[in-house]
């Protein structure tokens, strides 16, 4: 396949970036989308030029760092999948292809397509853990008996990997679904009972900080979420957080 | 109560939906009472006379409804504004509408139309009934209702703007209904998909009732 590539280039957080346009040949469908960029590193290094910063890491799509917006969309054209999960095959030989990093205040560029997603992690600190014990004395885990809807409603929320396609794809960059992907995890647990009220308190109150939008339900989130976290969780949280406010005595 | 909740994120979006659900309340018996103007003109008047003069409704209702109007647009364009500023570097190619429906992601502009044409509903209809009462201190004309709506459905351009205006509304309400469920909380596997039903429903069924009795007095009464 032979296409055109419209990338977006910035030196560092503080220059002002802009698309540049690279051409590409000789790309396998087979080939991933990361795969295909590295081919156009390899050329970009060959031709003594800077090669484009991207996130990547486990590359099979459990991680969450690959990123990118793609022609329009988070993680490209394909449902349910990373940036690294996405193959070549989507596209057709002689397209032009836009690739952005993902867009958000709370997510400033450090380096081309390369985000700081640091917000998500102070969200996290925020809230998103339970206060255990952990120097030996831990409880069996098949002692505390949960419910196996429960377990496996706690399980889907917390497939969530923190991508952040979400807030890229949402038109108000809200990051409410991975927030209430991160307080539905432990709200349907027994051992998330404890700091259940403060959580979501906390993690809601860090996200406003952090400078993400606010949530209009337009589902655009859920639709492009690598893991199909569903918006019942941002219901849950709407809930978690009505709930968590009234009694709350902050 | 936490203190924090009117300025979050999450309690303002529940106090939209709670806003929305007033107005989709009010918006209900509104239909009912103007339907009567279809079928009798002392039916009408009897109850628009009612409504205009009971003190509960007048003092009471009808500041709670002022205010849950003016809220419900302020807060939206106020939110809105702050969702721009959450993406200061817009994407040089996006595809909103692969993911999301129009409804959905254009609230601000169907909003802010239907905000328009209360601008001329307020002209039409509530000043000078403000005017009547409070002003010129006429409170008992039982009949001035139905005449009054007739004369000034005999306008075609006025009727033209009423159906435009009421398409704004049934698009925002196509997406306002079942949003206004999700905000609060209420996301059901039984019961999410009745609700998205009944709110296409009444998307369509209201606006167009109130489109019929626009165009309903505008033949009836035009000659």
């Amino acid at each position: 396949m032979d296409l055109t590539l419209k990338i977006w280039r910035q030196k560092d957080a503080k220059s002002e970036g802009k698309m540049e346009t690279y051409p590409i040949k000789n790309i396998s469908e087979h080939s991933s989308f990361l795969e295909m960029l590295d081919v156009l590193n390899e050329n970009l290094v060959n031709e003594g030029k800077e090669p484009v910063a991207f996130d990547h890491d486990c590359r099979e799509g459990i991680c969450g760092m690959c990123s990118l917006y793609i022609n329009g969309e988070a993680h490209g054209p394909d449902r349910g999948v990373t940036t690294c999960q996405l193959h070549m095959r989507m596209f057709k030989d002689g397209d032009t292809i836009y690739i952005e990093p993902f867009r958000s205040k709370a997510f400033p560029v450090i380096k081309d397509l390369v985000v700081d997603r640091g917000s998500f992690d102070r969200i996290q600190h925020a809230g998103g853990f339970i206060s255990v014990n952990t120097s030996g004395n831990t409880q069996d885990a098949n002692a505390l008996p949960i419910p196996k809807p429960d377990a496996d409603k706690a399980m889907d929320a917390a497939t969530c990997i923190g991508c952040g396609a979400c807030v890229a794809t949402c038109k108000n960059s809200s990051a409410m679904l991975f927030v209430a992907a991160k307080v539905s995890q432990y709200s349907y647990l027994p051992q998330g009972q404890v700091e259940r009220k403060e959580r979501v308190l906390n993690m809601v109150e860090q996200m406003d900080k952090e400078g993400f939008g606010n949530c209009t339900n337009t589902g655009a989130c859920e639709v492009e979420c690598p893991k199909g976290i569903s918006l019942e969780f941002i219901a849950r949280m709407n809930r978690e957080y009505f709930g968590a406010s009234i009694v709350s005595e902050k | 109560m936490s203190k924090g909740f009117s300025t979050s994120s999450v309690g303002r979006k529940i106090l939209m939906a709670l806003s929305g659900f007033f107005l989709l309340f009010f918006l209900l018996q509104h239909f009912v009472i103007n339907f009567l103007s279809v079928l009798s003109a002392d039916a009408f008047n009897e109850t628009s006379h009612f409504m205009g003069t009971n003190p509960l409704i007048q003092y009471i209702l009808q500041p709670v409804l002022l205010f849950g109007v003016l809220f419900h647009l302020g807060m939206g364009i106020y939110l809105d504004l702050q969702n721009k500023k959450a993406r200061p570097v817009k994407y040089a190619m996006n595809k909103p509408g692969e993911n999301a429906n129009w409804m959905s992601r254009n609230m601000i502009i169907t909003g802010i139309m239907i905000m328009l044409f209360l601008g001329l509903h307020f002209y039409d209809f509530w000043i000078p009934e403000i005017k009547d009462k409070f002003i010129d201190g006429i409170w008992d004309n039982p009949t001035k209702y139905y005449e009054h709506l007739v004369h000034k459905f005999a306008d075609p351009v006025r009727v033209g703007i009423y159906v435009l205006a009421f398409v704004f509304l049934a698009l925002h309400l196509l997406h306002g209904f079942q949003s206004a469920f999700q905000s609060v909380g209420f996301n059901h596997r039984k019961y999410t998909p009745i609700i998205k039903k009944l709110g296409t429903l009444y998307a369509i069924i209201i606006p167009l009732g109130f489109i019929f009795i626009a165009i309903f007095h505008f033949i009836n009464h035009s000659h």
